[in-house]
């Protein structure tokens, strides 16, 4: 099965999938092809594919690939 | 008299007026709905959150809140930070995280020497600064208690300079007022008081010394009655800032009299 890193953890990977569809599926939000929620609010994370950022903009246009590395992060307590 | 002192000027950061001079940092706190009541309870426009992998809202969190939404939804600005970061590469990373998750280009840059002291590396310092400003951030520096340091930083850019009074969570105070009072003299940006709160009055000295600002966490959410101490410190640094304003009676070697000595009966 073809897998990809998510935070650390393996995580199996569809074929055509794109880190549009990871983010909704880990955040459990719909998202507009601009990355935004569907339900107006703010998401509030941001993705770091093989150490590099990727901009909401360009998730629904980046496919994911075998091997992977993702991270998925969000605001948490902190001083 | 006409008052002419305020305690309500706000504070301007990057061209943004803050009305409270007490930013609130959320580590500690052992409940999102106690952190939420103290933040309210402490007045703070500017909050500080890290930056850390995504897990699904728990149980604690009803309805999904999390944090970010608990802060929109109190028109609390938010703060990310670099906490966890030992390298300028590691914390230039994690600010280019917080800036595309929370779309704010401020970060309260923490770079730390080793996990014991939790103490600021001053090279990797100087070096995240220099990169974060190149790219656009408003740098609120978190930094040692070093007059030198903190100019270096100013020059470089940072937006705010932040010097601690005592490492991170020691509560121990401000160690070394002197040095804090010399970082404020010589700063044009504002310099925010940041890490080793214990209690009010160390705000309250802090803002006497002159700092613009001052930013603590466990001091509260670490505290047994979390609410009221959000609110010790909400007097607290306002009563700092109009002392420090008002102009302090010199201090002397022997007493004053404040009562006339002139015109006492005989007894």
């Amino acid at each position: 099965m073809s897998t990809i890193e998510l935070n650390g953890a393996t995580h199996p990977l569809a074929s055509g999938s794109t880190l549009a569809g990871l983010v909704a599926e880990v955040t459990g939000r719909e998202l507009l092809p601009s990355g935004k929620p569907a339900d107006g609010g703010r998401l509030g994370v941001a993705v770091a594919r093989n150490s590099g950022i990727v901009p909401r903009s360009l998730w629904s246009a980046t496919a994911l690939e075998v091997n992977d590395d993702i991270e998925i992060v969000t605001a948490v307590q902190g001083g | 008299m006409t008052h002419t002192l305020t305690h309500t000027d706000p504070l301007l950061i990057d061209g943004v007026p803050l009305g409270s001079r007490l930013i609130m940092g959320t580590g500690g706190a052992p409940s999102l709905d106690g952190l939420g009541a103290a933040l309210i309870a402490s007045g703070t426009e500017l909050t500080t959150v890290a930056m850390r992998r995504y897990s699904a809202p728990g149980p604690g969190s009803t309805g999904g809140t999390n944090l970010f939404d608990l802060l929109i939804e109190n028109n609390i600005r938010v703060l990310p930070n670099t906490a966890g970061c030992f390298t300028a590469r590691e914390a230039v990373m994690t600010a280019e995280l917080g800036r595309e998750a929370l779309e704010t280009d401020w970060v309260k840059l923490e770079v730390i020497a080793d996990e014991h002291t939790l103490l600021p590396d001053g090279l990797e310092l100087v070096d995240a600064t220099e990169a974060l400003v190149d790219r656009g951030f408003k740098v609120f520096a978190y930094t040692n208690d070093d007059p030198v340091l903190a100019l270096r930083l100013e020059q470089l850019g940072a937006a705010a300079v932040m010097p601690l009074g005592a490492p991170i969570g020691t509560g121990l105070g401000i160690l070394n007022p002197h040095n804090i009072e010399l970082i404020v003299s010589r700063a044009s940006v504002p310099v925010i008081l940041d890490a080793g709160i214990g209690t009010a009055s160390d705000a309250a000295v802090a803002m006497e010394l002159g700092c613009d600002a001052v930013l603590l966490a466990s001091a509260v959410t670490r505290a047994q009655d979390p609410v009221a101490m959000a609110q010790a410190f909400r007097h607290a640094v306002i009563g700092g800032r109009l002392a420090a304003q008002a102009g302090r009676i010199p201090k002397r070697s022997h007493a004053l009299a404040s009562s006339a000595m002139e015109g006492r009966p005989d007894l």
